[in-house]
């Protein structure tokens, strides 16, 4: 119950409020007001510079949809999403498959289990650029993972991943996975936790192999944090920025473009600030796609289980 | 229910079980080794470069067991290195990202304390539907926001300052530290603020008096959270300031990119790690409340 109906009947003298109960309201204002203009003006400015001829500075002479045109038009553009699409699979269900894994495995009453979580962990809590600039040099043949290889005797072993156009992405995608399956392990963790041991136990008495248990009762009822779990990494993914500049940084060529590095290449290296911002929106309406649907997907849970009581 | 493989098992003959039990158990444990060694390799190997002679690595690799331990490389990346034809080592950038990561940190919490205060103890009409708008701050992307941070930074006199990346970062911060408080003190009875306001307590007094003393669990979460989210942020770091304002992962990139420097891994490997170890001694000091923001900050 909330306070406002506590005092709804107390005297009234200011505005029909009484003084004392303005505080609140002074003191959340700038908050307030700053992540409006943050949230919603930001936005509408950078939507208004889209359609606007901006190229070096930003302008405001009005040219419509022109460089939702161009950008779309153009060919770096296209590697930049198609690469999006590419590595969100292949990251998301990467570290989700890992993650569950070493969360089962954790699960199995081992010992040391902090000892195992702190180092799945520990990428989490270093920058991307820590991490992207550590495995790029990993990734370089001459005194990486190929170097270290070859000196073992296998002396035609090739593992150039981030120096190969067509295979770069791939570097980027496991030094992905490998920064934040300790993420999907944590929340799987704490979901396999909450399973209700009753449903275990009944389906042991059942017979069911612990394989079985898992694949029947106890994952189906974590479900919903495999969404979770899922949503994030998207949203991890559409801003994949610092990975991929202290990877390749956007190399070899433009192969492993992302949208986030196209905005930054158009807004401050090519001056072509309107299809930079074009380019943003473009990020903005994907971040909405997939959370809308989910915010919307969690207020109806919510409300089915105030109505099932 | 982390038991069923073993109190299933032991339900049949006591010796076929124990030798099943005894190769699950291996392959667990194989496992979880293997994984770990993925996981902790790339650290090893940077801190081994760090205290590796450069020789010696242009030799064996970076991926080898140091032969020789030098503390050399530390103090050539800490003190004089030169990055961008500025030859002050790290020491500038690591000053600039602390003078931007303690004051935002502090400012952040500081409001998403007082606005999850308001936002779950002194609601009204209409605060929940505000409330939704400042979360979907933690949404935004960066990138929406570069051209209008540009124009206001620069009317107010703080492009390329750090003071200019406090303000982004404590505007930024504020959607996700009103969002950790407001959630934790939502369970914080409401009978406690109520007997509190019958005996005369007004807005500050319960928030000193009552929310405050029941907050560190909270404020540890929301002080790690955005210490290490700002320590390690990249893209208005560069975007916004240049040269010696720098923030340590803007300088990391610049010093790795220079082409000269690409072979001192010795000195790189510091650098890195200089640029590491905050966040890590955070994470390490505060793991229980670090694992605790993520798993919040991931479920809303």
């Amino acid at each position: 119950m909330s306070l406002e109906r506590a005092s709804a009947t107390r005297p009234r003298l200011f505005g029909g409020r009484r003084l004392g109960e303005l505080v609140p309201i002074i003191v959340l204002a700038p908050s307030l007001i700053a992540s409006f203009i943050y949230v919603f003006v930001f936005s509408i400015w950078t939507l208004y510079i889209a359609m606007s001829n901006s190229s070096l500075l930003p302008s405001y002479g009005f040219v419509g949809l022109s460089n939702f045109e161009s950008l779309w038009a153009n060919r770096r553009w296209n590697i930049a999403y198609t690469n999006l699409f590419f590595f969100s699979g292949f990251y998301i269900v990467g570290s989700m498959l890992v993650g569950l894994l070493l969360a089962i495995l954790i699960d199995q009453k081992v010992r040391g289990e902090s000892v195992w979580r702190t180092i799945f962990l520990y990428p989490l809590a270093v920058s991307f650029i820590v991490t992207g600039t550590v495995w790029s040099w990993l990734y370089n043949p001459v005194d990486g993972i190929q170097a270290l290889v070859r000196s073992f005797g296998w002396t035609d072993f090739s593992f150039a991943l981030a120096s190969d156009r067509n295979y770069a992405i791939w570097a980027i995608i496991i030094t992905g996975i490998w920064q934040s399956s300790g993420f999907a392990m944590a929340l799987f963790l704490a979901g396999l936790r909450s399973v209700d041991g009753d449903i275990i136990r009944a389906a042991q008495i059942d017979g069911a192999s612990t394989f079985r248990t898992y694949r029947k009762v106890i994952l189906p009822s974590i479900a919903p944090i495999f969404l979770a779990v899922a949503v994030v990494q998207i949203q991890f993914a559409i801003k994949t920025f610092d990975l991929v500049v202290a990877l390749t940084r956007g190399g070899p060529g433009v192969s492993t473009t992302f949208p986030a590095i196209y905005v930054y290449d158009l807004m401050f290296q090519r001056g072509q600030i309107g299809e930079g911002a074009a380019a943003a929106i473009m990020m903005l309406a994907a971040l909405a796609v997939v959370l809308v649907p989910y915010s919307l997907f969690l207020v109806w849970r919510r409300n089915k289980e105030v109505r099932n009581g | 229910m982390a038991d069923i493989a073993l109190s299933r098992v032991e339900d049949h003959e006591a010796v076929r079980a124990s030798r099943r039990r005894g190769w699950t158990r291996a392959v667990i444990y194989g496992l979880l080794t293997v994984f770990a060694l993925i996981y902790v390799i790339p650290l090893l190997v940077v801190v081994f470069n760090a205290f590796r002679a450069q020789p010696e690595i242009a030799r064996n690799g970076l991926i080898a067991f140091p032969q020789s331990f030098q503390p050399d490389a530390w103090v050539a990346a800490w003190d004089n290195y030169c990055i961008g034809g500025t030859c002050q080592g790290m020491k500038r950038y690591f000053y600039n990202s602390l003078l931007m990561t303690i004051p935002a940190t502090i400012i952040s919490t500081l409001l998403g304390a007082m606005n999850g205060y308001i936002l779950s103890k002194w609601r009204f009409k209409g605060s929940d539907v505000l409330f939704t708008c400042m979360l979907l701050g933690v949404f935004m992307p960066g990138q929406i926001a570069l051209m209008p941070w540009a124009f206001i930074l620069g009317k107010v006199g703080l492009s390329n300052s750090v003071y200019g990346l406090v303000l982004i970062h404590v505007v930024q911060g504020i959607s996700f530290t009103t969002l950790f408080c407001r959630n934790y003190y939502v369970s914080i009875p409401d009978d406690l603020i109520k007997a509190a306001r019958i005996d005369g307590a007004g807005f500050w007094r319960i928030f000193f008096k009552i929310i405050l003393p029941l907050s560190p669990p909270i404020l540890i979460v929301t002080v790690i959270w955005q210490f290490t989210g700002i320590w390690n942020e990249y893209l208005f770091g560069v975007v916004f300031t240049s040269g010696t304002q720098q923030p340590i992962t803007a300088a990391l990139v610049a010093l790795t990119a220079s082409g000269t420097t690409a072979s001192a891994y010795d000195v790189m490997s510091a650098a890195v790690l200089i640029g590491a170890i905050p966040p890590l001694l955070v994470y390490f000091l505060g793991g229980k409340y670090f694992v605790r923001g993520l798993t919040q900050g991931a479920i809303k």
